[in-house]
């Protein structure tokens, strides 16, 4: 392999000769075109430039570069390029590569980033999710209404299938979790409880605990990072793929036929997933108890039977099925919202469950603050 | 050629010269996107070898053959640009990974190779943003940035109109004719086959093996098998007694 060489050979006071010698591939070390800038800098009277290739042996895509740069430069002075003494392939390629003029319309600006205008475009960001949230909202009621006068299209196949997927599918690690969950709020509560004596409240405290809050809270944040983010991710791909303009252009809308389905299952399973994690968490606040604090299993029992009253379970039951409806609404939403293409699925699914996770929280802070104000805990 | 028990080609020899433009064609399933995936490394065969420079791909370690492929361009049927990046990252991509130029030099390059498939300005723009046959063309962009001795194209007129279909047919035999580099086309479209295809093999989905191998100029006048024969006719009208049905 013969180094790539570049000699510049003057002919006349208006015209040079390029002598391109050797191997002019990538990975040599090719001459820059600045070398032929530079002299023309010294030579305004320049008007022609002419090649020697005869000792050019091999080049590929980086002398046509060298080469386009050139034109380009030469161009902007006036000078004129003889090409005929190039490889006829080079030729071909430089004819080719001018055969469509660059499309200056096409290019695209630079977003500099300012702090205004980086608050302005969230705001507007801001504005068109919630835009959107508020219009998918719209949507599913009116699904939900085509659904209430026997209107809506799903099959019923499919809402078997999605009930199969978040309920019973769903129940090993529901229980871990809630056996965990148990098992922490007892240990961490028995701790304070020991130095007064009073370890027969913890089974007031998880039982509370749970029935109240921490399984609906629970259920919800495991079904928002597992149903919902499948939600999300199946929508997504089938928007990806074309299936959701398959089913618009088919007469079919997303909402009722793949929405509508996933938004009952969910609201119709969770609220079992929920008295269950309920009952494993209470089970493994009584594990904790028996085995570390010398609270038999049948005290812990009474203790629960006394404390807890029906009004407890209904309160974390409810929250829990409002949560189920949010999580189905934001995987559904993410989903259906994702651009065409691979990164948008993984950003649909991310934001799906980010999106539950938020709803979540914020309605159940709303709900407990309604359920404080009507006094539904009283004795 | 099979995929675990069922066979879809069998005996499949044939030679592939530098510098010429050779189709493989045949009906839909009859296995020609399978023997392309065999060329170019994505699939082992059942059976043989597929030599490339006289060294057989299959049975090189896998790193040497990674190296081997690296001299073989590829444009898939759907494009298969990557989504999450512009056009101008797409072709940069195996620049920077498997060259060591520097950061402006692969700016100029990428700027060449779109403006060698008529895209220049439009390095800036993601595949979704784009018509299916600038995806094409893009696309071949991508095949082309490592300067390959052998490009693959699956289908290249798959999904575009006949004048974009033509161009890219075009774009292939001057590219090809002016890198000098080796075209292997997979295809079942007639145009593109009896317009730039220089040699063929056709392979047939019922006795399946190759049943005709030449020009496919050559093999529409002188073919014998029927199915070949058929094809390669398929362009010209029906006769009176099949089109007196039409309205």
């Amino acid at each position: 392999m013969s180094a790539p060489s570049l000699e510049i050979v003057q002919e006349s006071p208006t015209g040079i000769t390029l002598r391109l010698a050797g191997d002019w591939r990538s990975g040599g070390a090719t001459p820059g075109v600045e070398q032929v800038v530079n002299w023309l800098e010294t030579a305004p009277l320049c008007r022609r430039i002419g090649f020697d290739c005869r000792h050019l042996t091999r080049w590929d895509s980086l002398f046509l570069t060298f080469l386009t740069r050139l034109i380009r430069h030469c161009a902007d002075r006036g000078i004129t390029i003889h090409d005929a003494s190039l490889p006829e392939g080079v030729r071909g390629l430089l004819a080719l590569a001018s055969a469509v003029p660059e499309r200056q319309d096409a290019m695209r600006e630079l977003q500099s980033g300012g702090l205004l205008l980086t608050w302005g475009r969230h705001t507007l960001r801001f504005i068109r999710d919630f835009a959107g949230l508020a219009e998918f909202t719209g949507e599913t009621c009116l699904a939900f209404g085509r659904l209430l006068l026997g209107r809506a299209r799903m099959r019923a196949g499919d809402l078997f299938a999605l009930i199969q997927e978040c309920g019973p599918n769903a129940l090993p690690i529901i229980s871990l979790i809630a056996l965990l969950v148990g098992m922490i709020l007892a240990f961490v509560g028995a701790v304070q409880l020991k130095l007064f004596g009073a370890q027969i409240y913890i089974a007031d405290l998880v039982g509370l605990g749970m029935a109240r809050e921490m399984g609906a809270m629970m259920t919800a944040i495991l079904m928002a990072g597992r149903t919902g983010a499948a939600f999300a991710a199946e929508l997504g791909s089938m928007t990806v793929n074309g299936e959701i303009d398959a089913l618009r252009t088919t007469g079919f809308s997303p909402m009722e036929f793949l929405v509508l389905p996933r938004i009952l299952a969910l609201f119709l399973t969770i609220p079992f997933l929920c008295l269950y994690a309920d009952v494993v968490g209470i089970f493994g606040g009584a594990l904790v108890a028996s085995g570390l604090f010398d609270i038999s299993f049948s005290e812990y029992l009474v203790q629960i039977q006394n404390r807890l009253r029906p009004i407890d379970f209904e309160v974390g039951i409810f929250k829990c099925a409002v949560f189920g409806i949010l999580v189905a609404v934001a995987g559904c939403m993410r989903g259906l919202q994702c651009q065409r293409n691979a990164t948008a699925v993984g950003l649909a699914t991310t934001s799906a469950v980010v999106t539950g996770i938020v709803f979540i929280v914020i309605s159940d802070a709303v709900m407990t603050l309604i359920i404080t104000a009507l006094n539904v805990f009283k004795r | 050629m099979a995929y675990d028990h069922f066979v879809i080609q069998r005996d499949i020899n044939f030679e592939v010269r530098r510098g010429e433009i050779f189709i493989v064609m045949g009906g839909s399933g009859c296995g020609k996107s399978t023997l392309l995936r065999h060329l170019i490394g994505l699939k082992s065969p059942a059976g043989g070898r597929v030599f490339f420079d006289d060294k057989d791909l299959w049975a090189l370690p896998a790193r040497e053959r990674d190296t081997m492929l690296l001299k073989m361009g590829i444009l898939y049927q759907s494009g298969a640009l990557w989504s999450s990046m512009t056009l101008a990252e797409n072709i940069a991509l195996p620049l920077t990974a498997h060259t060591r130029l520097k950061p402006a030099e692969i700016g100029d390059l990428v700027a060449l190779k779109l403006s060698l498939v008529g895209l220049a300005g439009f390095g800036d723009y993601y595949p979704e943003e784009i018509s299916g046959g600038m995806q094409k063309r893009a696309a071949l962009a991508r095949a082309l940035a490592l300067d390959p001795e052998i490009l693959f194209f699956d289908e290249p007129s798959a999904g575009l109109d006949p004048i974009s279909a033509r161009r890219l047919d075009e774009l292939i035999l001057h590219l090809s004719e002016s890198l000098g580099c080796t075209a292997i086309i997979v295809t079942h479209d007639l145009a593109s086959i009896l317009e730039i295809g220089g040699n063929s093999i056709f392979l047939d989905a019922e006795s399946k093996t190759i049943v005709a191998r030449g020009p496919p100029l050559w093999l529409r006048d002188h073919a014998e098998h029927p199915t070949v024969r058929d094809f390669l006719k398929r362009g010209q009208p029906l006769d009176a007694s099949q089109s007196s049905n039409r309205p």
